[in-house]
């Protein structure tokens, strides 16, 4: 397209310099991070990522039990959070009665503005009591099982992943009613008119918006990832790789905010800056599979949409 | 075409604007015309209440000196302090000869007031305190001894009716001075200890769980029955929380107070270094308490800003005298008489012209 006039032009420029502003900030963090970490990368290598032992003392640094934490800690999360959110959403874009729409909207998305060191409270004051409940009630055969072995002190990963759950609701919940409120209408009265029940309907417009539903988990994904405050208080901060929901772990973030201002030897200082490096490959990952998730079903859709001249792109929305 | 030229315009006066105002702006430091001196330190997070309350009420005696203190962490406040973006730092934990060596000119330390380590637990229906020994406690965070009842507490705590249950250890999860003393107190009484753990603000913990903060221990203790775990003196006293006796060199058990943490700092001073770095955990002292630790301002012997530099000594002069007075108030334990004379005489090194 060629640019009809100077303010065209201007304009142009204007927006590419911020869309340019974006990708100079990723890079320089990219390069920061690097530079910051050049002694533990050159001291420790690849080892860094697969070895356990994390010992300021002795300096010796491996990352292992910080990545595995906050991966487990995610996705546990999003395996409570994604049905529970998908049912938030559902019901209010779908069956909710007008008058109660609008104040359900206001409280899960208050739910996301409250910050994170308040979740954490909450969480050491309430939930990991009612965690430590469930855990010295459990019948002793179930807590011999690897999933359920560990001390009953309620900190732990179930701790963790349950407040971290609560912490991205709102955002999958919020983002889903919106990739549902933009389903248009003829998918629906198209499905009442075959003889469709309600239930049916609606799972027709899931099933349409689908892409941009994946989009939205992806996403409360990457806020699980990051998440830091909250997560510190209640996980135990233990660094051990542990299939146990009970047992104490610890995530990247929550070491960084834990021994980052304490650490006076650079080496530390250099293993905390590569553990945020680590982190943001990992969320760049992340982000970059569930484009291509989204892309590849994107590209299927299309493909069965075709003899209709119907192309399903919403998921590039979100 | 038009349009274009009048964005530019609008631009190019907004970075004018923009220039203009951050123009006059002094750092921060820097005396301005009307005589007010700021001077910004940044250090540990320990002392940060006392410190507080030092610079508003010195700032009272003399308004127009402002004292600004970020409680960064001992970290950070070496490090702001190497890179000389602070006037002074502040450390639980005195800096090592390597670090000495980074700083662009010679750092000295003195030592404000003290704090304590205290040994927090969670048992019902105790009616005397628990007493505990180095050694003990050393041995219940290397999960060594792991029930209440195990005979070593047992025989210290003769007649007390301990449970059978599990020992849950809290430590904390985050970087601290805390730490730091609690950890180089059993390094000095159990060879394993320093052997295996060592002593740092951030550890390798043979057991246990992490709580973020004195805070987030304390939470964890309070809590957890049988658990057991550590927090600042001043924390406890100022929450109520009950805490045990540890036994000393001199074989005494001491229940901490700031008196018993006072009297190990007097019990070190005869062997006290020239420069202060010194720790004085499992101090010999009669009636000391062994979990005790100075924290320190750090400062250079020749700073380039020498204005500052009088006005910091003035503030130091008053701290060491009167400022100590408001130590025990906020649960701080004071400097032994003996050792201000020596702090004020390093005082005099520091080159004010």
């Amino acid at each position: 397209m060629k640019p009809r006039s100077g303010s065209d032009l201007g304009f142009r420029l204007g927006t590419g310099a911020f869309a340019a502003l974006v990708l100079a900030i990723v890079v320089s963090i990219g390069a920061v991070l690097s530079r910051e970490s050049i002694l533990s990368i050159r001291e420790f290598g690849f080892r860094f990522w697969i070895t356990d032992t994390w010992d300021p003392v002795a300096a010796q640094f491996g990352a292992r039990p910080f990545i595995w934490g906050t991966i487990y800690s995610s996705i546990l999360a999003l395996v409570i959070a994604a049905p529970i959110s998908l049912g938030i959403a559902t019901y209010l874009s779908e069956l909710c009665p007008p008058r109660l729409r609008q104040p359900l909207i206001f409280l899960t998305e208050l739910l996301a503005a409250i910050p994170s060191i308040v979740y954490g409270l909450w969480g050491l004051f309430v939930l990991v009591p009612l965690v430590r409940m469930l855990e010295t009630s459990m019948p002793d055969n179930l807590r011999q099982s690897a999933l359920f072995s560990g001390p009953p002190i309620g900190l732990g990963m179930l701790s963790a992943a349950l407040i971290l759950a609560v912490m991205v609701t709102p955002f999958i919940s919020s983002l889903a009613r919106e990739v549902l409120k933009a389903v248009p209408r003829t998918q629906r009265e198209g499905a009442y008119a075959l003889g469709a029940t309600q239930w049916e309907a609606i799972r027709v417009a899931l099933a349409y918006g689908r892409t941009g539903i994946v989009g939205a988990i992806m996403l409360g994904f990457g806020r699980a990832l990051g998440e830091t405050m909250a997560v510190t208080m209640v996980i135990g901060n233990n660094p051990t790789v542990s299939l146990s929901l009970f047992a104490p772990q610890y995530t990247m973030a929550a070491v960084i905010a834990n021994e980052f201002t304490e650490a006076t030897d650079d080496l530390h200082l250099h293993a905390l800056f590569e553990i945020g490096l680590v982190l943001f490959v990992i969320t760049l990952v992340v982000n970059a599979l569930s484009r291509m998730l989204i892309w590849s079903m994107n590209r299927r859709t299309i493909a069965r949409a075709k003899p209709k001249a119907e192309p399903a792109v919403l998921g590039s929305a979100a | 075409m038009k349009t274009l030229t009048v964005m530019l315009a609008a631009m190019a006066l907004t970075v004018a604007c923009g220039g203009s105002e951050s123009g006059p702006v002094k750092p921060p430091s820097e005396a301005s015309t009307t005589g007010r001196t700021q001077i910004n330190g940044a250090g540990a997070t320990f002392p940060y209440p006392i410190y507080s309350k030092w610079f508003s009420e010195h700032n009272k005696l003399h308004p127009t000196v402002e004292i600004n203190y970020q409680s960064i962490g001992s970290g950070g406040g070496i490090r702001q302090l190497t890179e000389r973006t602070v006037f002074f730092g502040a450390t639980d934990q005195p800096m090592s000869d390597e670090m000495l060596a980074k700083a662009p000119g010679a750092v000295l330390h003195f030592p404000t007031v003290l704090g304590a380590v205290v040994p927090i637990y969670n048992i019902e229906g105790l009616s005397t305190q628990i007493k505990f020994t180095g050694p003990v406690i050393a041995d219940i965070f290397l999960g060594k001894i792991k029930k209440w009842n195990d005979p070593a507490i047992v025989k210290l705590n003769a007649g007390m009716s301990l449970p059978s249950s599990d020992i849950t250890v809290a430590h904390r999860s985050d970087g601290s001075g805390t730490t730091f003393v609690f950890a180089d107190y059993l390094a000095k009484v159990s060879p394993e200890w320093k052997q295996k753990v060592g002593a740092n603000s951030s550890l390798n913990w043979p057991v246990g769980v992490g709580g973020k903060g004195n805070e987030g221990v304390a939470g964890l203790v309070t809590q957890t029955p049988g658990s057991l775990g550590y927090v600042e003196l001043v924390y406890a006293l100022q929450n109520k929380i009950s805490y045990g006796a540890v036994q000393n060199q001199s074989g005494e058990f001491i229940v901490p107070d700031v008196a018993s943490v006072t009297a190990a700092a007097a019990g070190a001073l005869p062997t006290m270094p020239k420069d202060f770095r010194v720790s004085i955990t499992n101090s010999p002292g009669k009636g000391a308490y062994p979990i005790s630790s100075f924290t320190w301002i750090l400062l250079y012997e020749d700073p380039q800003d020498k204005n500052q530099a009088k006005i910091m000594n003035d503030f130091m002069k008053w701290a060491l005298n009167e400022g100590q007075a408001m130590a025990g108030d906020l649960g701080y334990a004071r400097l032994p008489e003996q050792l201000v004379p020596l702090e004020l005489e390093q005082l005099n090194r520091i080159k004010t012209q």
